[in-house]
């Protein structure tokens, strides 16, 4: 400890002998943090944007389903629990949403065209607390109850048949005897997305119709919950779990949209290897920096060395100089990244360069996202790795002759 | 006691195509509070020999014997602990850290040795002033002129009373009468304190405080004289 004292003070100091040096590498320790942390919070919002409006479409962070039916989403694999069996099991769950659906692969055909759609057969009431439609928002109006023998599609869906409210369109599907099972519908209502594909693919009609049109009695092919946070899903999961028995599978929503999940898992994984990459380019200036340091100063080094310090404290001394930069840089850095994201966290709106993007489910504004674990991980990795990329020179500074250095005049 | 003892030391520099003998099969011993001028003519190997006393450089072959332990054979780690420990330096060329104040110059052995700081404060600041240089503590080696800087390196060497002190050319930046100073403060020390000390010069004025004078010549002793003194 006395030693780290020691050790500090002469590094502090030789730090800012070369004043020019250390401030350009510490602009650049700076504006790398303040980059690796940037991108990092653009980025994140953006997944996580996906990553809502995803779950808005899915919906539902815990889902349950027939043991087969996310290998094979068909009509036949459905929940085996009644309404009634539902309510009784799920009735008790504190500040848990629910809503049993049913969802089928269906085609739509209007007078001129015909798409095929996800049919989703709702209780709009039970739907109303995690759907990402806001009803009052839908051009005409939103499912009444589930016995609504009205059809409400997406907006743009509704273009590409050429149809709209007050037209009739006919839905065709099958029903568990693999007979054909068709109905026509008069389109109520048409709702706005966030996303192009969502409004493409989705088209809503009351539970108990979808039901009587499909031939399935009361019975659902999902029962989604929303808890209070997609990103925390194991409380919410484990409660569910707890209430139902092997005739149903329960899944995180990791798991039933897999392409999702896997964007979340992906996303740690992005936000290192971002961090790395940035700091690969740092590294270059800080080891240079460091190897100019310690051979400007290799009389100095001999000098101590020959007064009776150890080659472990001379690489201890160089460790903390590049400890001391890093952190140093790495406080602006932070700082520079916090002051530049808080004003854009009411969102940016990227809608010109936007366009692409919806394909792949990213909204047109972008909310910055900027995550305390994101900052730690782009710190800790610049220190850690700091660190080693200070050994070397550390090390070779440790390793000088003391009477070459002090002898030479 | 045997402070120092150099048996049989040779060191052979390269110098282009010619070998040079810094230290031509030199063997001379030292008691413990001893006082000791080496003189030569510039490269007569000087140097070379205090560097081989104080760990620093190691003989091709020889043997060098501090206090009853042999230092040739030792590692970094243990050199480092010995100069600590027993040895004061005055270098001939480079002494004082430039980053660090007069007075952090001063203190910077005690504080690899862990003496406290109040202490170390306190003899800091009163070797300056016993080396001349009150009012300077703060003063970077850049602001100082090279005695004063000698100085410095002089009050660092003494501050923590080492058993030996090795000086090469101690005063080679000083006028007459700082030289004069500084040998009557070794001279002190040495009397009341019993710290052995080997000097090397080629000052004349040096010499008068002598009470043992080795002469070199290209590596080896050519007279090794008792002188009291004048
Ligand atoms: N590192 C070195 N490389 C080559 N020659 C050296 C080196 N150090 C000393 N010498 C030579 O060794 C001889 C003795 O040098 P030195 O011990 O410095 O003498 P002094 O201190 O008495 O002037 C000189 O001839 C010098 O040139
Ligand atoms: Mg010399």
């Amino acid at each position: 400890m006395r030693m780290f004292v020691v050790l500090s003070r002469l590094a502090w100091r030789y730090l800012w002998r070369n004043h020019r040096r250390t401030i350009v590498m510490l602009s650049a320790i700076a504006v790398g943090a303040w980059a690796m942390i940037f991108m990092t919070a653009l980025t994140r919002g953006m997944v996580d944007q996906m990553i809502v409006d995803g779950i808005s479409v899915i919906p539902g962070h815990v889902q349950i389903h027939d043991p087969d039916y996310l290998d094979d989403p068909s009509i036949n694999n459905r929940v085996a629990y009644s309404d009634a069996e539902l309510a009784a099991r799920f009735e008790d769950l504190d500040r848990v949403a629910w809503a049993a659906r049913v969802r089928v692969p269906a085609v739509v055909t209007s007078e001129r065209e015909s798409r095929g759609v996800t049919l989703l057969g709702i209780d709009p009431e039970a739907e109303r607390s995690f759907s990402f439609i806001d009803y009052d928002a839908v051009d005409g109006r939103f499912l009444e109850g589930p016995d609504d023998n009205g059809i409400v599609l997406g907006a743009k869906l509704a273009d590409t048949l050429e149809t709209r409210v007050g037209k009739r369109v006919v839905v065709m599907s099958q029903d568990p005897e693999n007979e054909i099972a068709d109905r026509g519908f008069r389109v109520v209502g048409l709702f706005h997305a966030e996303m192009e594909a969502t409004e493409e693919s989705l088209a809503f009609v009351g539970k108990r119709t979808a039901q009587k049109m499909l031939r399935i009695g009361d019975s659902v092919t999902e029962v989604a919950f929303v808890g209070d946070d997609y990103r925390d899903v194991e409380p919410l999961y484990s409660k569910v779990v707890e209430r139902v028995d092997d005739a149903v599978q329960v899944s995180r929503w990791t798991e039933v949209d897999t392409y999702l999940g896997t964007m979340m898992g992906m996303m740690d994984g992005f936000m290192l290897i971002w961090v790395i990459v940035i700091f690969l380019a740092l590294s270059f200036g800080l080891v240079n920096t460091l190897v100019m340091a310690v051979f400007e100063r290799i009389r100095e080094i001999g000098l101590m060395l020959a007064l009776g310090m150890k080659p472990a404290m001379i690489l201890g001394q160089i460790i903390i100089e590049s400890m001391m930069l890093l952190s140093v840089g790495l406080l602006i850095g932070d700082v520079l990244a916090w002051a530049t994201i808080k004003p854009l966290e009411g969102g940016i709106d990227i809608s010109i360069v936007a366009k692409g993007m919806e394909m792949f489910g990213a909204s047109s504004v972008l909310y910055p996202n900027l995550d305390v674990d994101d900052v730690i991980l782009a710190n800790v990795v610049v220190l850690v790795l700091g660190f080693f990329a200070s050994l070397s020179p550390a090390w070779r500074a440790s390793r000088y002759e003391p009477v070459e250095a002090i002898t030479k005049v | 006691m045997t402070a120092v003892r150099c048996i049989d030391l040779c060191k052979t520099y390269r110098q282009g195509d010619q070998d040079i003998k810094a230290l031509d099969h030199l063997s001379v011993d030292i008691e413990k509070g001893e006082f000791v001028c080496l003189m030569s003519p510039s490269g007569g190997g000087k140097t070379t020999l205090l560097n081989a006393i104080g760990g620093l450089d190691i003989p091709d072959s020889g043997e060098v014997w501090i206090a009853g332990e042999r230092i040739d054979q030792m590692s970094k780690g243990q050199l480092a602990d010995l100069r600590l420990a027993n040895i004061g330096f005055v270098f001939q060329a480079y002494n004082l850290i430039p980053v660090l104040t007069a007075q952090e110059n001063v203190e910077f052995v005690m504080q690899i040795q862990g003496v406290p700081a109040a202490e170390r404060h306190d003899k800091s600041f009163a070797i300056l002033q016993e080396v001349g240089l009150k009012g300077l503590e703060t003063r970077r080696p850049a602001e100082m002129s090279g005695g004063q800087q000698q100085r410095v390196a002089v009050a660092r060497a003494i501050v923590s009373r080492p058993e030996l002190v090795l000086a090469d050319e101690p005063t080679a930046n000083l006028d007459s009468k700082t030289s004069a100073e500084l040998m009557e403060l070794f001279t002190e020390l040495n009397e009341h304190h019993n710290t052995t000390f080997v000097i090397a010069t080629h000052d004349r004025r040096v010499q008068a405080y002598a009470k043992r004078l080795v002469r070199m010549l290209d590596g080896r002793i050519v007279d090794d004289i008792e002188q009291h003194a004048a």
